[in-house]
């Protein structure tokens, strides 16, 4: 059995679409920006990732009104995937794709954050009735599912895998999986997340898991580099249409890549620190290589995790080498988040589908902000301009979580 | 207030909420229905005419307003008791 990607979408702080999302990334832009708002003033951290286009921008209002930001987002990359796959209508039946045979898998890593925090100033501020009867829906982890699900008529079932930063990517994985054992023959699957607000900014922050470098915010990402110091919250969505390639042939799809296999493991050695040695991340890397069927010299990418936390960084390189062996020295790699920033939930999703353009257009995507490599990463890591690839091959993509999740997703060129 | 400015007022609520056109907002018209008004938006369409007429339109009661002359009447009423 064979999945292929078929259609990608996404609204991301470098762009509304993939193709802006994509050229971003090429020019090594980066989505970074100081959050000048009232909300903002007091916390220790005061730069972020916004979307480059607002989701009630391109969204009907009566449509967007009842749905949590990260919904929004959701349904905006959704529906974008699904155009690209090339389904003429929006919904699954007059599109020609049998509803019970659709399926839906969207991740959040937090949910409705920022309809819980509004909610609860409507709560305390007027009282219980007035709190929004939308609210249990809006802020439900789920919701984004449910809401491309409805978008699309999708009747094989409708799922949220949640894992931190690792969740879009675990979506992926599941989707895969749906595939592979028959419960769906399409199916599409990404993730989101929207919480670019006061709680969680101090939550992280109280972590010290996130970049203080307020000065230089589009300095502030940097993956790799000596002088990184965190991650910077990103927010939006990217999702995938997924299918089998029977179905993708039978209806004269234009095929992106096929998503060859999956690997997800668990540290179970702390609920926030990486295992220093990164050896539950490499056997995510060596499961995903299994299933796909793929020898390191394969491998001619690497779409890394690298969030730009000082240990995370390391602990992933140490990861690659575990599991590449020496092949992990001269795989051109590239880190997404040092354009976008760390979208959560979403960062798995986005990253795979970045993933996916690398093998399809045959160029790696620079990581911005390298100036000085930290020496103990030791990896080739993509920086300053694109990099071509040879034609054929795979690659990878990691995504790591809070809670020890590791989950691996390979690709491989068409 | 007069039937017509409430109606006028719940028309702009029922159009801010679920988007129905205001000229399609008349007496007759049953919400789920005519309408496509679903049970959370209908909610949020008692809560806001609670806000706006400064009645109160406890359950028991939203259950009975099948049409916009029904919501129509009982805030002319409720508006009168208050």
């Amino acid at each position: 059995m064979s999945v292929v990607v078929t259609g990608l979408g996404a609204t991301t702080p470098l762009g509304g679409d993939v193709a802006s999302t994509w050229d971003g990334l090429l020019a090594a832009r980066s989505g970074v920006r100081r959050l000048d708002e009232e909300w903002a003033a007091d916390l220790p951290v005061r730069i972020a990732a916004r979307v480059a286009v607002e989701p009630t921008e391109v969204l009907d209002r009566v449509e967007a009104r009842t749905l949590d930001r990260s919904q929004q987002f959701a349904l905006v990359a959704a529906r974008e995937a699904w155009a690209d796959a090339g389904f003429a209508a929006r919904s699954a039946g007059d599109a020609g794709v049998d509803p019970e045979r659709l399926a839906v898998v969207v991740a959040s890593g937090i949910g409705g954050v920022l309809t819980l925090l509004a909610q609860y100033d409507v709560l305390r501020e007027r009282g219980a009735r007035r709190v929004s009867p939308h609210t249990v829906p809006m802020l439900m982890p789920n919701g984004p599912a449910a809401t491309v699900g409805l978008a699309l008529t999708a009747r094989a079932g409708v799922h949220t895998p949640v894992s931190a930063c690792a969740s879009g990517a675990e979506a992926i994985a599941l989707a895969l999986d749906l595939l592979r054992a028959g419960r769906a023959e399409v199916v599409v699957a990404g993730g989101t997340e929207a919480a670019i607000a006061s709680l969680p900014i101090a939550g992280f922050a109280a972590m010290r898991a996130l970049s203080t470098r307020e000065d230089q915010p589009d300095a502030a990402s940097r993956p790799y580099d000596k002088a990184r110091d965190g991650f910077v919250l990103g927010e939006g969505a990217a999702v995938l249409v997924l299918e089998t390639r029977e179905h993708a042939h039978r209806r004269g799809a234009r095929i992106y890549a096929e998503l060859a296999g999956a690997g997800i493991s668990a540290d179970a050695h702390h609920v926030a620190a990486p295992q220093p040695t990164g050896a539950g991340a490499a056997r995510a890397l060596a499961l995903a290589m299994r299933d796909a069927g793929l020898q390191s010299s394969d491998v001619v990418h690497v779409n890394a995790h690298a969030t730009s936390t000082p240990l995370g960084d390391v602990a992933e390189a140490k990861a690659l080498r575990t599991a590449l062996g020496d092949a992990a020295n001269t795989i051109p790699v590239t880190a997404t988040k040092s354009c976008t920033g760390h979208l959560l939930g979403a960062a798995g999703a986005l990253e795979a589908a970045v993933t996916v353009l690398s093998l399809h257009h045959g160029v790696v995507p620079p990581t911005r902000n390298l100036d000085d490599p930290d020496d103990e990463i030791g990896l080739d890591v993509v920086r300053f301009e694109p990099r071509a690839l040879a034609p054929g091959g795979a690659a990878l993509s990691n995504s790591f979580g809070f809670g020890g999740h590791n989950v691996t997703l390979a690709v491989k060129a068409v | 207030m007069s039937q017509q400015e409430i109606l006028a007022g719940l028309a702009q609520i029922v159009n801010e909420i679920a988007g129905v056109p205001v000229g399609d907002i008349t007496l007759d018209k049953n919400f789920v229905d005519d309408l496509d008004v679903d049970s959370l938006s209908m909610v949020e369409i008692a809560t806001a005419a609670e806000d706006q007429f400064g009645v109160r339109i406890p359950d028991e009661d939203l259950k009975d307003l099948k049409t916009v002359g029904d919501a129509v009447s009982y805030i002319e009423k409720a508006g009168v008791a208050a």
